[in-house]
């Protein structure tokens, strides 16, 4: 069987015209030079350059020249290209053709959901590649897509049929990807379609087919990116690391692969739109410019995506609308992802408008052939064509250095070329032929002519010799006139011609003006009707053209056999309409972030003078509660506090019967972040909160309509020392970035117990620690290492010792510049860990969780550690067991500073509720509960300077409350953060009504479209992913989906 | 070493020093009169009584009113002038005495194996000395609903009071309900896995509207058939078919856990088609076909007052004000607690939550204690501080719905006053000594 292929492939290449000077030739001899002219042609040679009436002339392969009134070989085969239009065949810059599907190291590719779980069964602590390679299986630098390339017919060719000639191809496995290389979509030799060896270096957020535990989260994937740069380098000019690595050759080849341009896939693994500024800034830090692969939704945040200064490379894969005609399906659907629906076309023009490079790509389409048609539509939707162009050809090759060779016509380059029907972008386009190193590939051969007119038909018969008029609308359309007009089922190939009619009964006619022109057939782009339906005593023909006349056979009405032969009478002329600019589609409008609750750039909150009258303000100082108080905000800070207070700029807010308190803070939080736990090894302090925040979720919106202006980010409790916390302001609308805290103190999550030797999991724990005593040693090991190291790092200075992150930041510790907050429940890891810290000269920040510090509370005051705590959970573990709702009361009164914290999106819209409980179980005073809300944690998180009590020249994090903030009753009116109103009761109500009216019309929107007769997909509920830190059961609502939950519980055995 | 274990556990105790309940004793049967004077009665109704005397009489409330004369003799009397007097509260729906420590497996006995299996009682399993049952004490929940999970039907449930020695003394409505729970109908291969699936890319599988309306259909036949099973003279019992014959009678109630419009709008099916009484529970959406629940008298239990609003794009408050589109729309409703992590005790506060959005607090105190009741089929016995019915009373400091004021002084169970302490107060007191807090 194998021989017979091998066979057949040879025959193939005998027949092509560039054969191998290597290669023996079974046969005769059939070199040919390839000589064509194409005459009559509109050429667009570049973006910028179309020549009219003009000609091409290519030999062996290159385009020899181009341009109007130049000289015809003699030896050239001309092919008039009248009416015909000439583009340089496009280049995609994202493939992976030609590429064997990457393989697991214990099976199979993810090709199907059984695999997908059998992998994150199988998944290791160490690498399981063999050989001299580095540490993590997901860095494949020394991967180069020349290597491993093999010419594939079956995936060039409907690449070619959509215009490409050319693309950059790479193995999408892993986040260091290795190189990709140019190849041409020749059906050649692959020796002769390889355009550049090595033309990138492809990197991603995806560990693809490594088994390896590490990383299993976002952070997780940016810290080994970052220690990879910094290990590379150092690797490359410390002549110890060779003594220390020895040959590594995965730094090596990694750092080969500089010099190349980088593409980094920020797409991979969901379509968070932040990856695109994650990746950008792992560049930025590494010195490195990324091209980055697009997530598609670049339309929702193009300030920022533009600020990265990335080109990008953006697909055309716009999500169909959703058929939402039951009710019950539609209100599951978001408005984000409706509005994502109706704003996805817009996303190329939005990328041109904001001047940022880029390229298109037709990668994540299911069919390849669909790319012409959304490119179409991303036209219609504002994107130029002249950057269209560019896009497709001279972006890419000059981006991967290949200018030279393909991009344009212009003599000297490969001649990779489409002839079409039309302007190629225009509805009526066609592609006829794709011509790729001087090889032609049919795609649409039956479009070259059309035979739009009308013919004298004549039918000879026994019965005689009748006449008609053949009226020819299109390749697939016609209708016969005798005496009456009746629609015929016509069909034309290029060659062969099919016609079906019945006389005598009045059938449906097409109209005058339809069809005709450059249309296609069946299948083109053209509008195509449903074919007649002819009865089964219709008169049917078939035949060939001969050029203006047809002849043929057929059988008649009463089953006779019958000659046929139609004369061309005249043509119609193809009606090329100006390119009319049709007004682009009608959308609603962005805002920000891009969901429901967020603000057009109309309604975003602005910084304000604001004047608080005659509220109850609790301070949370030592002033206490000063009732009628007056408090003025200026700047974004409190600028005054007292009685009386007035100030002419301000507005006025009346808080009679209300009562102020500084903005609520949260110190253990899991929202706005994209991942919370890595979990892939017991010691990750190299991941970092800030590497992943995810401004646009809508626990943001949520916990500021309960009054929090402060969370801390953490890190969640999956491993003994886990990563480092972000704490953040509630800015509701504003980037990763802005979304910091401003000169806040880092800290670290660390947690002990049962998490961290994962006593829950339903799959048995391999990794260490397994027990609290292990917990105890992760710990001494890791900081005498970390003591070690920095020694190490401040003896020799530079880069003589490598740059360990993870090192880096216990080092941090013990230098008092990180601290610690620590998850713990049992009184005996709470001393175990304070002795540890004491050990190494630090201290414990934080114990946060602490439902046993009531017990040791003593100890931990001498330690000089701070309680962040529930009020009132237990028994959901064995080690929460004697959990009491007494905890926070009984640590107060020994003296510890003591603060309640939420660990749950929507515990912490309750947070004041929460502390108003220490009221109930152990008597605190009602002031003393709200600071644990308030200054205690802003004291814990070192930032009592800035927030977290109201004081002048603090910043104006302000909640106003319809009632006493302790009690159920309470809600807030209005929360401002840095003196920005972010949430307004009024506003509030003003904005459902919004979100109402603006899903009312994308519903209708999307029905009307299924109506009209698109395709649309089944609908798809608007599942929410939460992370968690993994501690306890959350509640999960209808579309909430855990997923780290899952991951953790499948991770690393 | 067991035997070593239980010697030293004996120890423990006889020296005193552990901190369980072990000491907590429940109460004696209450005989003779009883009155609780001068408090503000909150009925459960809606009505409030200033100044009210509640009189009790062999556990049973026989009279609640202002002008009530307390005889001079030998009679206990609880002057609670200025504290407020509610309804005990009921919860709903748990897993109270079945579930110890969630995340250990062998403390719970909830879910049992099976798709069909209205035989399973969670009775038989109870556990009268749950720790968890003396902390909802103090919070004033003195009644429990507590049933089996399952996939489909789950089982019996019953109602508890929460002072009992063992579960036949705790039972209060034994095998009252049948558990059903009601398959999702949304895209979701296999719950959280499919939707991790998804993310990398893998579609559903098969279509899950269509394998929920099957699972769904076979439980109708399963009750089809228990109803032909019924009406004809049985030879070899069915312990399934069995189990249904309360059901069919309507001496149970049919308890559908569900939240979707579409899962409620098939739960109306066993309302027409066998004309069970039908409770659904978890109900998030319920709001959105009040009018219909209304219409087929199904009585809701809402489980999710403390939650996230499901969509982005719902109201932030929307969870927090279900409950008055229920009560606006007329709908028998209670409200729940289950929480995995305070198992429970917040009941008082998600009904606080409902007055903070829409109800009145007296509505919001029905749909903790009456109303409940009702929606339990025990108002006949509890729910409310009127005549006739077991006396089942909290007296709290203040506000029972508002954690800052909400303290139970003390609680009657069928007229017994039971002891309001628990382990939490019980390591409370424990460490207030050690660090010597007063």
């Amino acid at each position: 069987m194998r021989k017979i292929k091998l066979l057949f492939s040879c025959l193939l290449f005998a027949s092509m015209l560039q054969a191998q000077e290597t290669f023996p030739v079974n046969g005769i001899a059939d070199k040919r030079d390839g000589c064509f002219a194409f005459t009559n042609a509109t050429i667009v040679k570049d973006a910028q350059t179309t020549i009219t009436n003009a000609t091409l002339v290519i030999r062996e392969g290159k385009i020899l020249a181009v341009g109007a009134g130049i000289a015809i070989p003699k030896d050239a085969t001309v092919i008039d290209c009248k009416d015909k239009f000439i583009y340089p065949s496009f280049i995609d810059i994202y493939t992976d053709y030609g590429i064997p599907q990457p393989q697991r190291a214990q099976g199979p590719g993810l090709t199907n959901p059984q695999d997908f779980f059998r992998a994150q069964q199988s998944q290791s602590l160490a690498s399981t590649q063999k050989g001299a390679y580095g540490w993590n299986a997901a860095l494949k630098a020394d991967v180069d897509a020349v290597r491993i390339f093999t010419v594939d017919e079956a995936r060039a060719k409907p690449y070619r049929e959509t215009g490409f000639g050319t693309v950059l191809t790479h193995q999408k496995d892993g986040m260091v990807r290795g190189t990709g290389a140019v190849v041409s979509l020749a059906n050649e030799k692959e020796n002769l379609v390889i355009i550049k060896e090595k033309a990138s270096a492809n990197y991603s957020f995806s560990k693809g087919t490594s088994t390896q535990s590490y990383p299993s989260s976002m952070m997780g994937n940016i810290a080994l990116l970052r220690q990879t740069y910094l290990d590379a380098a150092w690797y490359k000019s410390n002549p110890a690391a060779a003594k220390e690595e020895g040959i590594n050759l995965t730094l090596k080849n990694f750092n080969d692969n500089q010099a190349l341009p980088q593409i980094f896939d920020a797409q991979d693994r969901g379509t968070d739109l932040w990856n695109v500024m994650r990746a950008d800034r792992i560049g930025d830090e590494a010195g490195v410019q990324y091209i980055i692969k697009a997530t598609g939704k670049e339309y929702q945040r193009i300030k920022d995506v533009a600020a990265t200064k990335a080109p990008l490379i953006v697909n055309v894969n716009f999500p169909q609308a959703q058929d939402v005609e039951d009710p019950n399906d539609a209100r599951l659907v978001s408005l984000a992802d409706m509005k994502a629906w109706e704003l996805a076309p817009t996303n190329p023009a939005s990328i041109e408008k904001a001047g940022i490079p880029f390229c298109l790509t037709a990668a994540d389409l299911r069919d390849p052939k669909t790319f012409l048609t959304n490119l179409r539509k991303a036209i219609e939707y504002g994107l130029t064509e002249k950057a269209a162009m560019d896009a497709l050809t001279k972006n890419p090759a000059t981006w991967l250095g290949v200018y030279d060779k393909v991009g344009s016509i212009d003599a000297g380059k490969m001649a990779n070329f489409v002839i079409t029907t039309a302007p190629i972008f225009s509805d009526r386009s066609t592609i006829l032929q794709n011509w790729i190193q001087g090889e032609k590939y049919a795609v649409r051969e039956d479009a070259w002519y059309s035979v739009a007119g009308t013919y004298n038909l004549v039918v000879n018969s026994n019965a005689g010799t009748q006449t008609y008029t053949l009226d020819v609308k299109s390749n697939s359309q016609a209708n016969i006139i005798g005496k009456d007009t009746v629609a015929a089922r016509f069909s034309f190939d290029g060659k062969a011609i099919k016609i079906g009619y019945a006389t005598g009964q009045r059938r449906r006619t097409l109209p005058a003006g339809m069809g005709g022109g450059f249309a296609g057939g069946a299948g083109g782009f053209g509008a195509a009707s449903a074919p007649v339906t002819l009865p089964a005593n219709a008169t049917r023909l078939t035949g060939f053209s001969n050029g203006n006349t047809w002849n043929g056979t057929g059988v008649d009405s009463t089953g006779y056999a019958v000659t046929w032969s139609a004369s061309l009478i005249s043509l119609t002329t193809a009606k090329i309409d100006s390119a009319k600019s049709k007004p682009i589609p009608k959308t609603g409008g962005s805002f920000y972030p891009f969901t429901a609750f967020g603000n057009s750039d109309s309604t975003v909150p602005k910084q304000e003078t604001v004047l608080f009258k005659n509220a109850t303000v609790w301070t949370s100082e030592k002033a206490g509660k000063i009732e009628g108080g007056d408090v003025l905000v200026k700047n974004g800070k409190i600028v005054k506090v007292g009685k009386g207070l007035s100030d002419a700029s301000a507005r006025v807010i009346d808080a009679t019967g209300k009562h102020l308190t500084a903005g609520l803070i949260d110190e253990h939080s899991h929202i706005a972040s994209a991942s919370t736990n890595e979990g892939g090894q017991s010691v990750t302090s190299e991941v970092r909160i800030q590497d992943n925040l995810d401004p646009d979720d809508i626990n943001i919106y949520r916990q500021l309509s309960g009054g929090v202006t402060t969370s801390h980010i953490l890190h969640g409790s999956a491993n003994t020392i886990g990563g480092q916390t972000q704490l953040i302001k509630l800015r509701w609308g504003v980037n990763d970035e802005e979304l910091k805290f401003k000169g806040a103190d880092p800290f670290i999550k660390f947690a002990l117990g049962e998490n961290v030797k994962r006593s829950s999991s339903t799959q048995g724990n391999t990794r260490f620690p397994d027990t609290r005593m292990g917990v105890e040693q992760v710990l001494i090991d890791a900081f005498n290492r970390a003591k070690a190291y920095d020694a190490a790092r401040k003896a020799a200075g530079g880069i003589a010792v490598r740059k360990d992150l993870e090192l880096e930041a216990l080092a941090e510790i013990m230098n008092k510049k990180r601290f610690i907050t620590c998850h713990s429940y049992v009184a005996s890891e709470i001393l175990t860990t304070m002795r540890v810290a004491e050990k190494f000269g630090f201290r414990i920040n934080t114990f946060t969780h602490i439902l046993e510090g009531y017990k040791v509370a003593d100890r931990m005051k001498e330690h000089g550690a701070a309680a962040s705590t529930f009020s009132d959970w237990w028994a959901y573990k064995n080690e929460v067991q004697d959990a009491i709702p007494y905890n926070a009361t009984i640590m107060t009164k020994v003296g510890l500073n003591v603060a309640i914290n939420s660990d749950d999106a929507e515990m912490a819209r309750r947070l004041n509720q929460e502390a108003a409980k220490s009221v109930k179980y152990g008597g605190l005073s009602e002031e003393e509960a709200l600071r644990m809300v308030t200054i205690n944690p802003a004291k814990m998180l070192h930032v009592d300077d800035k927030v977290g009590s109201i004081k002048e020249g603090k910043d104006a994090d302000l909640v106003l409350w319809s009632d006493n903030p302790l009690s159920i009753y309470a809600k807030s009116l209005y929360t401002m953060v840095d003196g920005i109103i972010y949430f307004d009761r009024e506003k509030d109500a003003a904005m459902r009504k919004q979100v109402k009216t603006e899903r009312t019309r994308l519903i209708g929107k999307m029905v009307g479209e299924k109506r009209g007769g698109a395709p649309v997909s089944p609908f798809s509920p608007s599942y929410k992913y939460i992370s968690t830190c993994l501690d306890h059961g959350h509640k999960l609502g209808m579309l909430e989906i855990d997923l780290e939950d899952l991951e953790l519980n499948h991770a690393n055995h | 070493m067991q035997k070593l274990i239980y010697t030293i556990s004996s120890l423990l105790l006889l020296s005193g020093i552990a901190t369980a309940q072990e000491t907590i004793y429940p109460a004696k049967q209450q005989k003779g009169l009883l009155f609780i004077t001068n408090g503000t009665v909150h009925v459960g109704n809606g009505t409030v009584i200033e100044n009210a005397t509640v009189k009790i009489n062999n556990g049973k409330i026989e009279e609640v009113g202002t002008n009530i004369a307390v005889p001079a003799d030998d009679v206990r009397v609880f002057n609670v002038k200025g504290k407020h007097v509610y309804p005990g509260l009921i919860l709903p729906a748990s897993s109270l005495g079945l579930v110890e420590i969630t995340g250990v497996r062998s403390t719970t006995d909830v879910n049992e194996i099976g798709d069909v299996n209205p035989s399973i009682r969670s009775i038989a399993a109870y556990n009268a000395d749950s720790k968890i049952t003396n902390t909802l004490r103090s919070n004033g929940i003195l009644l429990a609903h507590t049933a089996p999970q399952g996939s489909l039907v789950g089982g019996q449930s019953s109602v508890v009071q929460l002072d009992a020695w063992n579960e036949e003394d705790a039972a209060y409505a034994a095998d009252m309900g049948v558990q059903l729970y009601m398959p999702s109908l949304l895209s979701r291969q296999g719950g959280r896995i499919g939707a991790l699936l998804a993310q990398f890319g893998f579609g559903a599988q098969g279509d899950p509207t269509k394998d929920a309306l099957d699972k769904i259909e076979a439980v109708k036949q399963f009750f089809r058939e228990a109803k032909t099973y019924i009406g004809t003279d049985v030879k070899t019992p069915n312990l399934k078919f069995e189990a249904t014959r309360a059901l069919f009678a309507k001496k149970q109630k049919l308890f559908i856990h569900c939240s979707q419009v579409k899962q409620m709008l098939l739960a109306i099916d066993f309302v027409k088609e066998f004309g069970f009484d039908v409770v659904v529970i978890g109900a998030s959406e319920s709001y959105q076909i009040a009018d219909l629940l209304k219409a087929n008298n199904i009585g809701v239990i809402l489980s999710q007052m403390h939650d996230l609003p499901t969509l982005d794009d719902d109201d932030v408050d929307q969870p927090y004000k279900t409950a008055a589109a229920l009560q606006k729309a007329g709908v028998l409703f209670c409200i729940n607690d289950d929480d995995p992590q305070n198992r429970g005790r917040n009941l008082a506060f998600n009904a606080g939550t409902a007055a903070a959005y829409g109800l009145t607090k007296e509505e919001a105190l029905s749909a903790i204690t009456l109303n409940t009741a009702k929606v339990l089929g025990i108002d006949n016995m509890t729910g409310s501080i009127e005549k006739g019915k077991d006396a089942n009373i909290v007296v709290s400091e203040g506000d029972i719905l508002d954690m800052k004021s909400s303290v139970v002084l003390h609680a009657f169970i069928q007229g017994r006053k039971i002891e309001l302490s628990d382990k939490h107060k019980q390591l409370f007191e424990r460490y207030k000594y050690k660090y010597g807090i007063k």
